[in-house]
């Protein structure tokens, strides 16, 4: 009990801390705080640039996309590695490599007069695709509306696990197993960093997609930074939907990726 | 944003932050705690922020909450402090 008491009084004095700073803050939406507006008399901010030239720069009209993948292109290559080390450290920390049969393998899922896990397991059916559609949308149409590699990537993760939920890990890690999920996982920050080092064999910098308009044949460099940032947004949602789904069937099973829920 | 829709969203996340901590029940403290990150999406759909919802509504309520009970029924039910 001493335990919790101590602990809520650094939460209680840490928040007292934070909403003492917010109070500092500029109000919410105002155009004329530093952060929007820029400093008086000096350069113009970010925001102002990107508000004025991502449509002109990149032809996307969805700015979070625009400077999420293409200006601050850098920084998101990194938070895809930083999911794909998480990925890996759940695998060192949980994965029980060695062969050892101690843990009870749940002998045939289809239970005859179940009717529970037949009405879940037809819906599921039914729902999983339509779910992995829709994350496929997600990823293709994050220039245009809300939604990208992330958020698409973790919704084809989420299809599979629904999929081990509603049948049983077994079944669902026999449509991607353990071999799968390793090699999306690591193909995925391979076509992010690939994106990244194409622009550099014709002399460009790292992440430059305007480099990239004689490999996608488009007209301009506009489109071309457009594509590139499809096909980083590809990768980012192949490393996320594999380290969503093996950071589930690892949990789930006690690393053993036999038996589960 | 409305401001009493956003005090109404304020209140729930708070409740729902102090239930998660308060239940014994690990497995109710994963549900609340998938409504906790719903509320929070609902905040920031509210202020304009539509894909950081948007990954909250897939990460922090569906994704972590599954990550939570499926970590929950591989140990204890029961939380012991």
């Amino acid at each position: 009990m001493n335990a919790k008491l101590y602990a809520s009084i650094a939460v209680v004095i840490t928040g007292t801390i934070l909403l003492y700073a917010v109070s500092d803050f500029p109000a919410f939406g105002d155009p004329r705080s530093p952060a929007n507006a820029g400093v008086a008399g000096g350069a113009p901010s970010a925001s102002q640039y990107y508000i004025k030239n991502t449509y002109l720069d990149t032809k996307v009209p969805n700015l979070v996309t625009a400077v999420l993948a293409d200006y601050r292109s850098y920084d998101t290559l990194f938070e895809t590695v930083v999911i794909f080390t998480a990925g890996m450290a759940i695998f060192a920390i949980i994965r029980v490599v060695r062969r050892d049969d101690s843990v009870e393998v749940p002998a045939d899922p289809k239970i005859d007069g179940d009717h529970h896990r037949i009405v879940v397991g037809i819906t599921c059916r039914l729902v999983v695709p339509l779910v992995q559609i829709f994350a496929l949308y997600v990823i293709a149409h994050g220039h245009y509306s809300p939604g990208g590699g992330f958020q698409g990537g973790v919704m084809l993760g989420a299809s599979f696990i629904l999929l081990a939920l509603s049948t049983s890990l077994p079944e669902a890690l026999s449509r991607f197993g353990e071999d799968h999920f390793m090699k999306l996982a690591c193909l995925g920050v391979f076509v992010y960093a690939g994106f990244g080092f194409l622009p550099m064999i014709f002399g460009r910098n790292f992440l430059d997609y305007g480099a990239l308009q004689g490999v996608f044949m488009t007209k301009g460099e506009e489109m071309a930074r457009s594509h590139g940032i499809f096909g980083v947004e590809i990768g980012v949602a192949l490393t996320v939907m594999s380290v969503m789904f093996a950071m589930f069937a690892n949990l789930s099973s006690r690393g053993r990726l036999r038996g589960g829920l | 944003m409305i401001l009493s829709f956003d005090i109404i969203l304020l209140l729930f996340l708070v409740v729902a932050a102090i239930i998660s901590l308060w239940v014994k029940d690990l497995l109710a403290a994963a549900m609340v705690f998938g409504i906790y990150g719903f509320l929070i999406c609902l905040l920031w759909a509210g202020m304009g922020a539509v894909d950081v919802a948007f990954t909250e509504a897939t990460v922090g309520a569906g994704a972590s909450t599954v990550l939570i009970v499926a970590t929950v029924l591989n140990t204890r039910r029961r939380s012991s402090d």
